[in-house]
């Protein structure tokens, strides 16, 4: 398990990254990205200093964060492996692709391997729909799935 | 002269190994002590050729593709630098017949060099449109893109000019303009190759829409997905502040204009104009009822331009070629060019510019080359998950926005999907359901509520319970949501279902008929 810092720690490290990105138009979601990477997650004792620094509800922030799906409220294992779902990808057998993954990782869709090193998660299109099937590798990009190359995820997820 | 290596950076050609490619050329040329120049260029769009590796020799571009890195070693034997033969030799770029059929207008540079480098971009032809612009009057600016015709080509197909001149005809202290470049629709990859691959197209027409509407801030709304796209367009907002394509003076006029590009957090929804502005306020993309529309009281309650990449990025051409050189392509009231994109099961994968007109069947069979697996095409989903399920039947129909519309369908953002005779839809009509219930914003019962419970009919359906009562109630509960919803998504969701249920009967028959059928 990664080491969660103490919430004091994290409360100082988010009031520095809304001090630098309180000057925008709109600033919540470009803060709450800034605070997603730097913990790998948006942390319940952000939310606070986020609502106190922008004048906003608890609830307000708490609404924000858990409307859209990029923002976590625990880290991801040590590698995100995102496959794409949508109907592209479907044309091309990533229903398949899925199930092979899951069994070889033994996870289903959000979850996280035991040892912490991989989480799964389904994404409706990478706009790779001309290389489908696709996938998301930590940011890097993979088209045309096959055997071969899904082996080569889950052998660089495990190790 | 040094040889020039043109190796594509585009997500999709990095998704097929580009970058692998690239390290295996450095290596060799290395080992060779041979001395090239490696440009990164964007893709032009033919992903079933990529990595298309292109080098520059005294005859003009020669290509090579889909070049894997165990090629690298036999292109430097067979000469590839002077154009050499290989079994991967594809000749000049612009003569391979998927790229020569095109009309390439707003995707005119895209994928030839480096997309960020300024001078390339205005050594073809780049920032002529916006240096016309500003020698004109706003109104004048409007009138000629409201005369080329351009309709939005995000989906919905609305006038862009009329949309301008409202903007402009609205006084505020403080107007906006916003890019939606929340690309979420499947078979849909546009927007991520104009911004990867010729990004100050895209600067050029917002800045243009800020000059002709008086507004001095624009935002461009980049989906998380595209992470390579958010980094190619900071880079080249950066360089066009530097170079004063945008600040305080524009190309030296009196124009101020300037742009944020932001990312978005992964709600499909946020694609949706009134949600995005709502995410970029750093609210939930929850959908604004309209009226107010946003040219009225928009981003921050401001009069704003909201409009999708191609139509901005279209502007460039029509302000520098004039709007009746762009209405002259295309048919009926759909003018100009259309980016089609062809996707999924087929076999010639990738962008397609050309004049509006071009039936279903042409893309498909003629240009797509048909399926990727070699099986009948059964169905093409035309404009994304919110798209209708076309059956070959319907092939005549031409790439028309009034046309999709008088078969119940619509060309969307023109991204097609090829599916092969494996597809169910009852599946496909049950995934746009769901796919409704997992990104709904939440707002209207009829998306909200109606997605999951169509889930759960179609489920009765394919488990073969009163399947005939229950397809009965699943249009019932389409019309509902179609006319009951306040956005495109739960408004939309019912295009799939129902082309699914019209036009492919034989998939919704119950259970053991369809085993006996088998």
């Amino acid at each position: 398990m990664p080491m969660q810092p103490a919430s004091t720690q994290i409360a100082s490290r988010t009031a520095a990254i809304i001090q630098e990105l309180k000057g925008l138009e709109g600033p919540l979601l470009p803060i709450l990205h800034g605070i997603q990477e730097e913990f790998g997650h948006v942390p319940q004792a952000s939310v606070p200093v986020i609502a106190d620094e922008l004048n906003l509800s608890r609830a307000e922030v708490h609404g924000v964060v858990t409307f859209y799906h990029d923002f976590r409220a625990r880290p991801a294992g040590r590698h995100v492996l995102k496959l794409c779902q949508a109907e592209a990808c479907q044309s091309m057998g990533s229903d398949a692709v899925a199930a092979k993954i899951k069994q070889l990782l033994g996870i289903d869709f959000h979850g996280t391997t035991a040892d912490g090193s991989v989480t799964l998660e389904p994404v409706y299109c990478l706009g790779l729909c001309a290389c489908s099937p696709s996938a998301m590798l930590d940011g890097e990009v993979i088209g045309r799935l096959d055997d071969e190359k899904i082996e080569e995820i889950v052998a660089e997820v495990r190790s | 002269m040094i040889p020039r290596i043109y190796i594509p950076a585009d997500s999709g050609a990095l998704a097929l190994g580009a970058e692998k490619v690239a390290r295996a050329i450095e290596q060799e040329l290395k080992e060779r002590g041979v001395e090239a120049k490696i440009v990164r260029n964007g893709s032009r769009g033919a992903y079933f050729l990529e990595p298309m590796v292109e080098v520059a020799t005294a005859n003009g571009r020669v290509a090579y593709g889909p070049v894997k890195p165990s090629d690298v070693k036999s292109l430097f034997d067979c000469g590839f630098l002077k154009g050499g033969h290989h079994k991967r030799w594809l000749g000049a770029p612009d003569k391979i017949p998927f790229l020569a059929k095109q009309t390439r207008l707003t995707f005119a540079r895209c994928g030839i060099n480096d997309p960020l480098s300024l001078d390339a971009y205005k050594s073809l032809g780049g920032l002529k449109g916006l240096q016309n612009a500003v020698a004109m009057a706003p109104a004048d600016v409007v009138k000629q893109v409201t005369e080329s015709g351009l309709r939005g080509r995000g989906g919905a197909g609305f006038p862009t000019g009329i949309k301008w001149k409202t903007v402009l005809d609205t006084t505020s202290e403080r107007k906006y303009i916003v890019c939606n470049a929340d690309e979420g629709d499947s078979a849909t990859f546009a927007d991520r190759m104009i911004m990867e691959g010729d990004p100050f197209v895209l600067i050029e027409g917002m800045t243009i829409a800020g000059i002709a509407t008086g507004a001095t801030k624009g935002f461009v709304y980049i989906r998380s997905e595209y992470p390579h796209a958010i980094a190619t367009m900071n880079k080249a907002v950066a360089i066009a502040r530097k170079a004063g394509v945008l600040g305080l003076n524009v190309l030296g006029s009196p124009n101020a204009f300037d742009m944020e590009i932001r990312a978005g957090a992964g709600a499909y929804v946020c694609g949706e104009e009134t949600s995005l502005l709502n995410s970029l306020e750093g609210k939930r993309g929850v959908v604004r009822a309209k009226p107010p529309l946003p040219a009225i009281q928009g981003l921050f309650g401001k009069p704003t331009v909201i409009n999708n990449v191609i139509s901005l990025a279209s502007v460039p051409i029509i302000m520098d070629k004039g709007a009746a050189f762009y209405k002259d392509f295309g048919m009926g009231r759909s003018r100009g060019t259309i980016p089609i994109q062809i996707a999924g099961n087929v076999r010639n994968g990738g962008l397609f510019e050309t004049a509006f007109g071009l039936t279903l069947g042409e893309i498909v069979d003629d240009i797509g080359g048909g399926t990727a697996s070699g099986r009948p095409v059964k169905a093409v989903q035309v404009g994304g998950p919110l798209g209708a399920y076309f059956p070959r039947a319907l092939f005549d129909t031409p790439f028309d926005y009034e046309e999709f519309a008088k078969r119940d369908g619509l060309i969307g953002h023109a991204g097609i999907t090829v599916f092969d005779d494996t597809a169910d839809m009852l599946k496909q009509a049950r995934f746009a359901m769901e796919f409704c219930a997992i990104e709904s914003c939440g707002k209207c019962t009829p998306c909200r509520i109606g997605s999951t419970r169509g889930v759960e009919v179609l489920d009765k359906v394919a488990a073969g319970i009163e399947a005939d009562k229950n397809l009965a109630l699943v249009t019932d509960l389409c019309n509902t949501m179609k006319f009951g919803s306040l956005c495109a998504l739960g408004g939309f969701t019912p295009y799939p279902v129902m082309s699914s249920i019209t036009h492919f009967p034989e998939d919704f028959k119950p259970a053991p008929a369809r085993v006996a059928a088998e």
